[in-house]
């Protein structure tokens, strides 16, 4: 019972945050030097002053901002983010809907990799700190910590993809008789083509997180309950995962917490490299036609996005640190 | 940096001929600063240097792989792939360094207003951090982006705008942490103004740990340009810069390998020289760190 009060509590206090999110949204957009409109306008001349004037009226954009805003948060609460510039004219909420599922698939499929792989990778590095292994890990997380994801992608497509000729570059799926396949098939065609984009996806986190998990577990090493749990004749495997790596998770769950925006912010490079049709791709492509409200609702549902992901860690955080959730501890 | 404030302002200024001797014993501080200086000169130079005007179309030499004239091969127009690398390095350095100095004077008001004044204004800017943070901030840059012209003047207060939140938060508690110190008390006494307490008493004390935030800033500011140089909406061709001219190896990966390796190359060693200096000069600079 608590709990649930607790996670009620958490989740109400993000609401400001989420009207902060909209204003920005809106008005980094609206006070940008040139009016949206203009530039539509501008490319097409058949366009007479009253037509601009009319297109102004359509768009609401003669209102004063503050109208505006309050029209489109309103529509923002229903999911109705208005229509796209496009040709097709389309529902921005329907085009960003049918690109979601593949982009939060990718970023949860290189999340598990970044803590499956770099959480053993830090508790191995702290355990044997300056050991050879600890100093090869170090020197390879400064690497993929400088270099840019879709050098590190362009690299990859060249070798396994070219060179080899093992991984297909581009799509989700085998565009030639992907549907005759069974489903066994279609889903290890789609693995085949989520493994490089899932994996340039993860480099920085893998770096970070095995950084920090090393960092946080050399702290907790230090600790007298880690000199106790060892005295008392436990053996190393119980003190080092059951007593130490625990509690070293803890500050570790708020930094994976905090590194979902980076993590979607990724998107847009991987996606428009790999050609997966993503919500990155869909930025991508709105930036370059200039639509702005598919911009607009682009940039409010990933930061949405980022915000519940942000809950999630507070969740997770207070279901392994009983401290929180009671109360008994405040948070940094 | 706890142990800098501790004892009085200004102590790091007592004997700098230490600082730098530490620095030189660093490690990661020498081949980060090896590496930055080695950059500087390149940049400067590069006139002097490069083998070819970097902006030269030769159609007779058109995507030819490294050889003896051209090292690093030519690109699809023929233009000398290793002349235009030097020429890039100018473009990044530019960004990185104008853009961390917006960011770093953004987040270096916003948090000492936070750190110093406390209350409402503490909470207003920690909330506006906050928000800030939600954003992926490469989808707000290309929102933004989208409505500017695409020159490398507005990339750069773009990039500084959206990447002050770190510096702010760190000044914010570095001055909650300062605030209450006796030489505050005693300038207050004295009758020092809140300016006069604030730049010039407590900001010189927090300066060690804005300098290791703004060095590790720059190889941040030098990937997010790459990136969205790469992407096409950052430095415009034909002006050469690293991001762009991947966009080019991009666009001949299966052909032309060389346009694909060495830009990105550059890029990662220059990332990897400031992300060096900066933990170096973390090292150097905070005493609790040594042994």
């Amino acid at each position: 019972m608590d709990f649930l009060i607790w996670t009620t509590k958490r989740a109400l206090a993000l609401i400001p945050t989420f009207i902060g999110i909209t204003l920005i949204s809106f008005f980094v957009m609206h006070l940008a030097p040139g009016e949206p409109m203009s530039l539509q306008a501008d490319f097409n001349p058949k366009m007479t002053p009253e037509m601009r004037q009319r297109l102004r009226a359509q768009y609401g954009l003669d209102k004063p901002i503050y109208v505006q805003y309050a029209k489109w948060f309103k529509g923002l609460m229903q999911l109705d983010l208005g229509r796209s510039f496009s040709p097709d004219r389309r529902k921005v909420w329907d085009k960003i809907k049918e690109r979601l599922p593949v982009t939060i698939l990718i970023n949860v499929l290189s999340m598990a990799l970044i803590i499956i792989v770099s959480i053993p990778l830090g508790v191995r590095a702290a355990v044997r700190q300056n050991s050879l292994f600890d100093q090869v890990t170090t020197v390879l997380v400064f690497v993929a910590y400088a270099a840019p994801a879709f050098w590190v992608a362009l690299l990859l497509m060249l070798y396994f993809g070219i060179e080899l000729n093992w991984l297909p570059v581009s799509g989700l799926h085998t565009l030639m008789g992907y549907e005759q396949m069974d489903t066994w098939h279609k889903v290890l065609d789609w693995g085949r083509h989520l493994v490089l984009p899932v994996f340039v996806s993860a480099i920085g986190g893998l770096a970070g997180f095995s950084r920090y998990t090393r960092s946080s577990m050399l702290e907790v090493l230090r600790q007298d309950f880690i000199t106790t749990a060892r005295a008392k004749g436990l053996p190393e495997r119980t003190v080092i995962y059951r007593h130490a790596l625990r509690n070293a998770l803890l500050p570790l769950i708020t930094i994976l917490g905090l590194s979902i925006p980076g993590l979607i912010g990724g998107s847009v490079i991987f996606e428009s490299i790999f050609a997966i049709p993503g919500v990155g791709q869909l930025m991508w492509s709105s930036v370059m036609a200039r639509d702005y409200p598919v911009l607009m609702g682009n940039l409010v549902i990933v930061s949405v996005l980022t915000l519940l992901g942000n809950l999630l860690a507070d969740l997770g955080y207070a279901v392994v640190d009983p401290r929180i959730r009671t109360g008994l501890r405040e948070e940094e | 940096m706890e142990v800098l404030g501790r004892s009085g302002k200004k102590q790091g200024k007592k004997r700098p001929f230490s600082f730098f001797l530490s620095l030189l014993t660093n490690p990661l501080a020498l081949s980060g600063s090896i590496i930055v200086i080695f950059l500087f000169v390149v940049a400067i130079l590069a006139p002097v240097i490069a083998p070819y005007n970097p902006q030269a179309i030769d159609t007779y030499h058109i995507l030819e792989p490294p050889s003896r004239l051209h090292w690093f091969g030519t690109d699809s127009l023929g233009r000398d792939c290793l002349s235009r690398l030097i020429y890039g390095s100018r473009i990044s350095l530019l960004v990185g360094f104008v853009a961390v100095g917006i960011a770093t004077a953004v987040g270096t008001v916003l948090g000492a207003l936070a750190g110093f004044y406390g209350k409402w204004v503490d909470t207003i800017v920690m909330r506006f951090v906050d928000i800030m943070l939600c954003f992926p901030s490469i989808f707000l840059i290309m929102a933004v982006i989208a409505f500017l012209e695409p020159s490398i003047w507005n990339i750069m207060a773009v990039i500084g705008l959206t990447s002050w939140m770190g510096v702010a938060r760190l000044v914010r508690a570095e001055f909650l942490s300062l605030r209450k110190r006796d030489f505050v008390l005693a300038a207050r006494i004295s009758g020092a103004s809140n300016m006069r307490i604030v730049f010039n008493e407590i900001l010189p004390n927090a300066v060690a740990p804005i300098i290791v935030s703004a060095t590790l800033g720059v190889g941040g500011a030098i990937l997010t340009e790459s990136a969205l140089s790469f992407l096409g909406i950052g430095v415009q061709p034909p002006t050469p810069s690293w991001g762009n001219m991947l966009t080019e190896g991009k666009d001949n990966l299966e052909i032309a390998w060389w346009l694909s390796v060495y830009p990105g190359l550059a890029i990662l060693i220059t990332v990897l020289g400031y992300n060096l200096l900066g933990e170096g000069l973390r090292d150097a600079l905070d005493p609790r760190k040594k042994g």
